[in-house]
């Protein structure tokens, strides 16, 4: 009967891939090349997770901003259809970041003022100081270094513990629980445990800030406690995040830049026998685009039925937006593939886009401002000590990088 | 023209005062914006066009006179 090739095709027809994607062999920097190719055709398609769930997956840069505009998307890991990147206990224990308005935007505002644009200028001749003083430190013991161990986890730690008013003699207990609750293949109770002692250490740090309170961030949020504004359990999952999106992002994008910049000597040179802070900053922007870290994708919940790109995203369906592959889109990027550091990349959503956007950004700008216009000028003879392709890549991570990163001069 | 802010939609990303700091500015206590200059100069609209692009709340709008 005619009326029966009216419905949808079946959705059999095609076997559904499976999310996440690898990278293709030979090209650490890229979008895995079945993202790209779900980009090329334009259209929605499910995507298989770990769970067995099948979300939808967002790849044109245009759509994504769309969708993670749209407020009918929520970001409640709580909410039905959920994408989750990693077994979960079903409570949100990570904060704003997984909540929507109006409690996200109650709670986020009581930590945006530190991280304002002329707040974290403000720091800049600090963050100078740092990187300056880590540089002598490496130069004095001499090559080959773990760049990643001697200079790119402990600028972003030091300034991060500073703003936020934890010791950073503690480093090497919180990178360690940090690197646990990130890693997407660590078993659950295990990133469970990491998250409980750094709940744990936050907790008895602002017993310390209430009976000495100091300039910092968290001895401000323990003062929203006191007047019932916030939990104990708030402002200690509001010091977890921060904590940790403060230095593993950044620590990351200055081990992976250096890396991408040492395989594109010419881009190199540019930052290397520079002085000029604008090229600096579109230096930073482009690097932020093409690497785009943070490559699990953004991921959100339909709350109603949403039509995009001749699709119907139904209610309680999830949507999965991988950044990554966003920022390699043609149609808002020019040969997307090239590293350019004199383009204007300024539109690229490595930070996110909507609501949720990245709150700690000018701070990552100028952090990363600081270390590549110092770095490479004071080591100009910089190089690899090791193969590229032996190197230790953060496939499973979900912030995208390299574990070690030998250097010498 | 004139810019228009929608503030209770500013998420404080910042993104406005860095691609135009002659019209944009964020409050001392949360970060949120608010204008220097409601109609900005002819040689700042293309600063105001690039803070309305990259606004990751679309809050700011650039509308004719």
């Amino acid at each position: 009967m005619a009326d029966t090739l009216t419905g949808p095709a079946p959705e059999t027809a095609a076997p559904v891939p499976e999310f996440p994607m690898a990278r293709a062999a030979g090209c650490p920097f890229d979008p895995p090349p079945a993202l790209q190719a779900q980009q090329d055709e334009g259209r929605l398609v499910k995507v298989r997770l770990w769970d067995g769930s099948t979300p939808w997956l967002v790849t044109r840069y245009e759509d994504q901003r769309a969708l993670l505009l749209d407020p009918r998307v929520s970001a409640d890991i709580t909410s039905p259809g959920y994408p989750l990147q990693a077994p979960s206990n079903g409570k949100n224990n990570i904060s704003f970041i997984l909540m929507d308005d109006p409690e996200h935007a109650r709670l986020r505002r009581m930590v945006t003022a530190p991280f304002a644009v002329k707040r974290v200028e403000a720091l800049r001749p600090g963050v100078q100081k740092i990187v300056d003083d880590l540089i002598d430190d490496m130069l004095t013991v001499g090559g080959p270094v773990d760049l990643v161990q001697a200079f790119a986890l402990p600028v972003p730690s030091l300034v991060i513990c500073r703003l936020l008013g934890v010791p950073y003699a503690d480093h090497d207990f919180f990178q360690e629980n940090s690197k646990t609750l990130i890693t997407r293949d660590a078993a659950i109770e295990d990133r469970m445990a990491a998250h409980g002692r750094l709940l744990g250490y936050l907790d008895e740090l602002m017993g310390e800030k209430v009976a000495d309170p100091g300039d910092d961030l968290l001895s401000g949020l323990v003062g929203r406690v006191e007047s019932g504004e916030l939990s104990r359990q708030d402002v200690a999952q509001m010091g977890v995040l921060l904590l940790l999106a403060g230095h593993e992002t950044t620590a990351n994008m200055i081990a992976l830049g250096t890396l991408a910049l040492l395989e594109h000597p010419d881009q190199f040179a540019l930052l290397r026998d520079t002085d000029d802070p604008k090229l600096v900053a579109s230096a930073v922007e482009e690097l932020l685009r093409y690497l785009s870290i943070v490559h699990g994708g953004r991921r959100r919940a339909a709350l109603e039925d949403i039509e995009i790109a001749g699709q119907v995203i139904r209610a309680g369906e999830g949507v999965i937006m991988p950044n990554d592959i966003a920022n390699r889109d043609p149609e808002a990027f020019a040969d997307p593939d090239r590293l350019d550091l004199t383009r204007d990349a300024r539109r690229h959503v490595a930070f996110g886009f909507g609501v949720h956007q990245c709150l700690g950004q000018p701070l990552a700008r100028m952090e990363l401002q600081v270390v590549y216009s110092t770095l490479y000028r004071r080591i100009p003879t910089l190089r690899l000590a090791a193969e590229v392709d032996g190197l230790p890549f953060k496939h499973d991570g979900s912030v995208y990088g390299v574990y070690e990163l030998p250097v010498t001069w | 023209m004139r810019v228009e802010l929608d503030e209770p939609k500013c998420v404080a990303s910042g993104q406005c005062v860095m691609a135009a700091p002659e019209v944009f500015d964020q409050r001392d206590e949360d970060g949120i914006a608010f204008l220097l200059e409601e109609k900005p100069a002819a040689d700042s609209l293309d600063d105001v066009r690039e803070a309305v692009a990259i606004c990751p709340a679309a809050a700011i709008r650039l509308v004719e006179q």
